[in-house]
């Protein structure tokens, strides 16, 4: 007993007769159907170059377009053939000419000969697939498709939005429940026969000329009518992307397409020279049993396909630009805002660096520079330290940072002295941790000596921006993770976010926190506030400062380190 | 309003044929799927042997080159290239807008229904797996996915230490020599006019505009698509009409396949042809982005 091969081609001809001639000198009886659309010469062409082998026959041509039910129509009449010309044939594989055979066709002959009435095909019910392009699933059976998918896509999709609409409906036979999977199936003679030889098949016919995508349904309907062995799977390797394309194979998946231990795969690029070569050569035995594995394959598919549709979170390029919400993650990883910290704390950048083993950079909005860490001009993937062109594109700048430095989290400070234009991307990002102590920016202004007029003037400007950013961050739809200290509140305990902040960013290194980070000497600073007061701003951001002294906890810790027990 | 762009990009383009001269014409050997180079240039002879080497290994059929009045040899080399048609022209690169009207005019006329790429011989196409499939590889699957174009950015490539530290050789890879690049200082901004994405960034934008960000040149670009005589490049190669060929990104979050253009500018022979294509003006907003390459090469040309 053996299996024979049916093999519809379109393309390719001189590759599907290297395949054909494989089979058929292989003991495997052959039937070819052509499309009716290749040309002549190109059909004459491989009846010719196939003349000399005895087991192959050509079937009669049509016109197979992709969802249409030439397709089936060819199957048919090439199958009739098969069967009656090859008495010898248990099996018939339908395959195309784009097929290549990756194990020795006695591994395939054995392997069926175990498995004498089993039938290889993918049969599904209609809510179990997921794979159906255009949400057409059951729809496919009641609805008619008179238009082409390809060429009059129009009018296709019109007109299964108005039989939508008005609710028109195709009765399924009786007796027929659905099934759909993948076209390339290998059954016995007896169910094939079964299946052709039915005295209602004009009638099935008729109604499934004008179902959507027969080739992936009449069999997989029928089979479950007439057969009790149904193994539902495809024992052809094919792999769709996101389109439902069939994925192609080159000479570089050699060595996947061996391991698979798949008998059959399909598509193979016609001039992928390497694999022809090697996989129709007698020489490729595989492990005599092994049942076919394609997990692999399946893996590095479906990591392709998720790449083309989720693309990588946090990068932006020519090929990736992200509507609006639609980025599946704006930046690439977590990273920390600090916002008054470098105020309120003298050296919080070395402090923090040190505290949780990463790289802090000052303030890289600031109007002057971006000032990264170290002091740096050039930061990783070349980022310059130009403000211009900072301010040109402060997205790609931010972005880019954290796509560049992926695996290193990235510290920034941030203030309502730097350019603003960020603020609403980064209140929008899950990966943003902001920590905001506000009025801090009161510190140095206390510090500065300059003209009070000019401070009071300063600090009603930047009360204004910091005010409009604790707006933004207090909005619902934020998605970073915020936390807000006034002045008075952080200076009272400033440990205890100091360490729920380093515990966020190196949560490994399960240290308590040893030492304080200096800071800022506040003597005064209460009467500096009231001075802004008499001068007639109202400074609210900081909290509650007394205007007549200091508060004695922070001023006592001053410069001391800070221990815990 | 575009469409009318478009025809009047391709009529300027039909109008522009008279300025070209031919010089060897092989088109007649152009199978009904060769894969086309189109290409403009001027005195780069240095570079010619390892452009055609290049592009021939990765499968490309015919080249057809438009010859900027070289006096350097180029065109005589050319001429003698069995796979190059060559045409000449003693008329104003910039009034051809920087060779696209010629180019157009060709693709017109030899590119319809052929992959075309239009590339500079000093740029130098890349693609996934391109170290072990051929460009046919990728076309044929192109075709096979329905994409009617494919986008392939600008990477400045540059040496480390001055640009004349080593010489470049007749025949070398560039590449020997620049290997270095910025790897993620690029700014992307939408044109909702065209639908194409502008790029800027890159040591260029680094070094020589700093200051002046929206200056530096762009860096997107479209170099491979199934040509149709009725499609149009509408500003060098970063544009392209009708506009849905200029959809080469995903929005909805996905990554669609992409090139690269390597780009041997940096190498010893940039100081010298920064001083002449200053004197000629002969390049885009009065050749800005070449006086500011002087500027700088006179400072310190060490990118």
């Amino acid at each position: 007993m053996t299996v024979g091969f049916v093999m519809l081609c379109h393309t390719a001809l001189d590759r599907a007769a290297q395949v054909a001639r494989h089979w058929a000198t292989h003991g495997c009886p052959v039937v070819i159907h052509v499309d009716k659309r290749v040309k002549r010469k190109g059909y004459d062409g491989l009846v010719k170059a196939l003349g000399d082998l005895g087991n192959v026959r050509f079937s009669g041509r049509h016109a197979c377009e992709w969802g249409t039910w030439g397709i089936v129509a060819a199957t048919q009449e090439a199958s009739t053939i098969m069967l009656r010309s090859f008495p010898q044939v248990r099996h018939v594989y339908l395959s195309s000419g784009s097929c290549l055979p990756l194990r020795p066709v006695a591994e395939l002959v054995r392997y069926l000969d175990e498995r004498p009435r089993t039938d290889f095909i993918e049969s599904m019910t209609t809510e179990d697939v997921g794979w159906t392009i255009g949400g057409l699933n059951l729809e496919r059976f009641t609805m008619r498709f008179p238009y082409s998918w390809r060429k009059q896509r129009r009018l296709f999709d019109g007109c299964v939005r108005l039989q939508r609409r008005i609710g028109l409906k195709r009765r399924i036979p009786a007796g027929i429940v659905p099934h759909l999977g993948s076209q390339w199936w290998c059954l016995t003679r007896s169910t094939l026969s079964a299946i052709l030889d039915n005295p209602d098949r004009a009638e099935i016919e008729r109604y499934f000329r004008h179902v959507w995508a027969p080739d992936e349904s009449y069999f997989q309907t029928l089979v479950r009518q007439v057969s009790d062995q149904v193994e539902s799977r495809s024992l052809t390797l094919s792999k769709f992307d996101f389109q439902g394309k069939p994925h192609i194979f080159y000479d570089d998946h050699l060595q996947i397409l061996r391991r698979s231990d798949c008998f059959v795969a399909r598509k193979i690029w016609p001039h992928a020279n390497r694999l022809y070569d090697s996989f129709l050569s007698d020489n490729s035995s595989g492990q005599a049993a092994a049942e076919p594995n394609p997990g692999k394959i399946d893996r590095l598919f479906a990591r392709a396909v998720e790449r083309r549709t989720k693309g990588r979170a946090g990068l932006y390029m020519q090929s990736r630009h992200p509507n609006e919400n639609w980025e599946n993650g704006r930046t690439a990883a977590p990273y920390s805002v600090f916002e008054g910290f470098s105020d309120l704390f003298e050296n919080f950048e070395i402090w923090l660096g040190k505290a949780t083993g990463t790289r802090v950079h000052g303030h890289l909005f600031a109007p002057d520079r971006v000032h990264f860490a170290g002091g740096d001009s050039i930061y990783n993937g070349a980022l310059c330290d130009s403000a211009a062109m900072r301010d040109y594109n402060p997205k790609s700048v931010l972005t880019s940072l954290i796509w560049n430095t992926r695996g290193e989290r990235q510290c920034f400070q941030f203030g309502p002295a730097d350019n603003q234009d960020l603020k609403w991307f980064m209140a929008g990002d899950a990966n943003a941790h902001i920590s905001v102590i506000s009025g801090a920016w009161a510190i140095p202004l206390f510090h500065s000596n300059r003209n009070f007029g000019d401070i009071r003037h300063e600090a009603a400007q930047l009360q204004k921006i910091e005010a409009e950013f604790l707006t933004i961050l207090r909005a619902s739809w934020v998605k970073a993770r915020v936390r807000t200290w006034t002045l008075a509140e952080f200076v009272e305990n400033p440990m205890e976010p100091l360490q729920t902040i380093v515990d966020e960013i190196s949560p490994r290194s399960l240290r308590r926190l040893t030492e304080a980070p200096l800071l800022a000497d506040l003597t005064g600073f209460g009467q500096f506030l009231q001075n802004l007061r008499n001068q007639g701003m109202q400074p609210v951001l900081m909290g509650d400062f007394p205007a007549n002294g200091v508060l004695p906890m922070a001023a006592n810790r001053r410069g001391r380190p800070y221990l815990v027990k | 309003m575009l469409r009318l762009a478009r025809k009047r990009w391709l009529f300027r383009a039909f109008r522009k044929r008279r300025e070209l001269r031919n010089v060897a014409d092989r088109t007649s050997a152009i199978s009904h799927d060769a894969i086309l180079v189109f290409s403009t240039l001027r005195n780069e002879r240095f570079r010619l042997p390892f452009f055609l080497r290049y592009y021939r290994e990765m499968g490309v059929n015919h080249f057809l080159i438009v010859d900027n009045d070289s006096d350097d040899g180029s065109r005589e080399y050319l001429a003698e290239q069995p796979d190059v048609s060559l045409w000449t022209t003693r008329h104003s690169y910039k009034r051809a807008r920087f060779g696209v009207d010629w180019l157009n005019w060709l693709q017109m006329k030899y590119g319809h229904n052929h992959w075309c790429l239009v590339v500079d011989p000093d740029e130098f196409f890349v693609y996934p797996f391109c170290d072990i499939r051929p460009l046919r590889a990728l076309t044929d699957w192109l075709d096979a996915s329905s994409i009617k174009s494919f986008s392939a950015m600008l990477l400045d490539m540059y040496p480390k230490g001055p640009f004349d530290a080593q010489p470049y050789h007749e025949g070398q890879d560039p590449f020997e020599i620049a290997q270095w690049f910025d790897s993620g200082n690029y700014t992307i901004q939408r044109n909702r006019k065209y639908g194409n994405l502008w790029i800027q960034g890159g040591p260029r934008a680094r070094m020589f505009f700093p200051d002046l960000p929206e200056r530096a040149p762009a860096l997107n670009k479209v170099p491979l698509v199934r040509w149709n005589r009725s499609y149009a490049y509408a500003s060098s190669t970063h544009m392209l009409l009708p506009r849905g060929l200029n959809q080469v990104y995903d929005e909805w979050g996905g990554e669609k396949a992409s090139g690269v253009l390597l780009h041997a500018k940096f190498l010893d022979t940039f100081a010298h042809k920064a001083e002449e294509e200053m004197e000629r003006r002969q390049h885009y907003a009065n050749s800005h982005e070449y006086r500011a390459y002087r500027l700088a090469m006179a400072k310190q040309p060490d990118l």
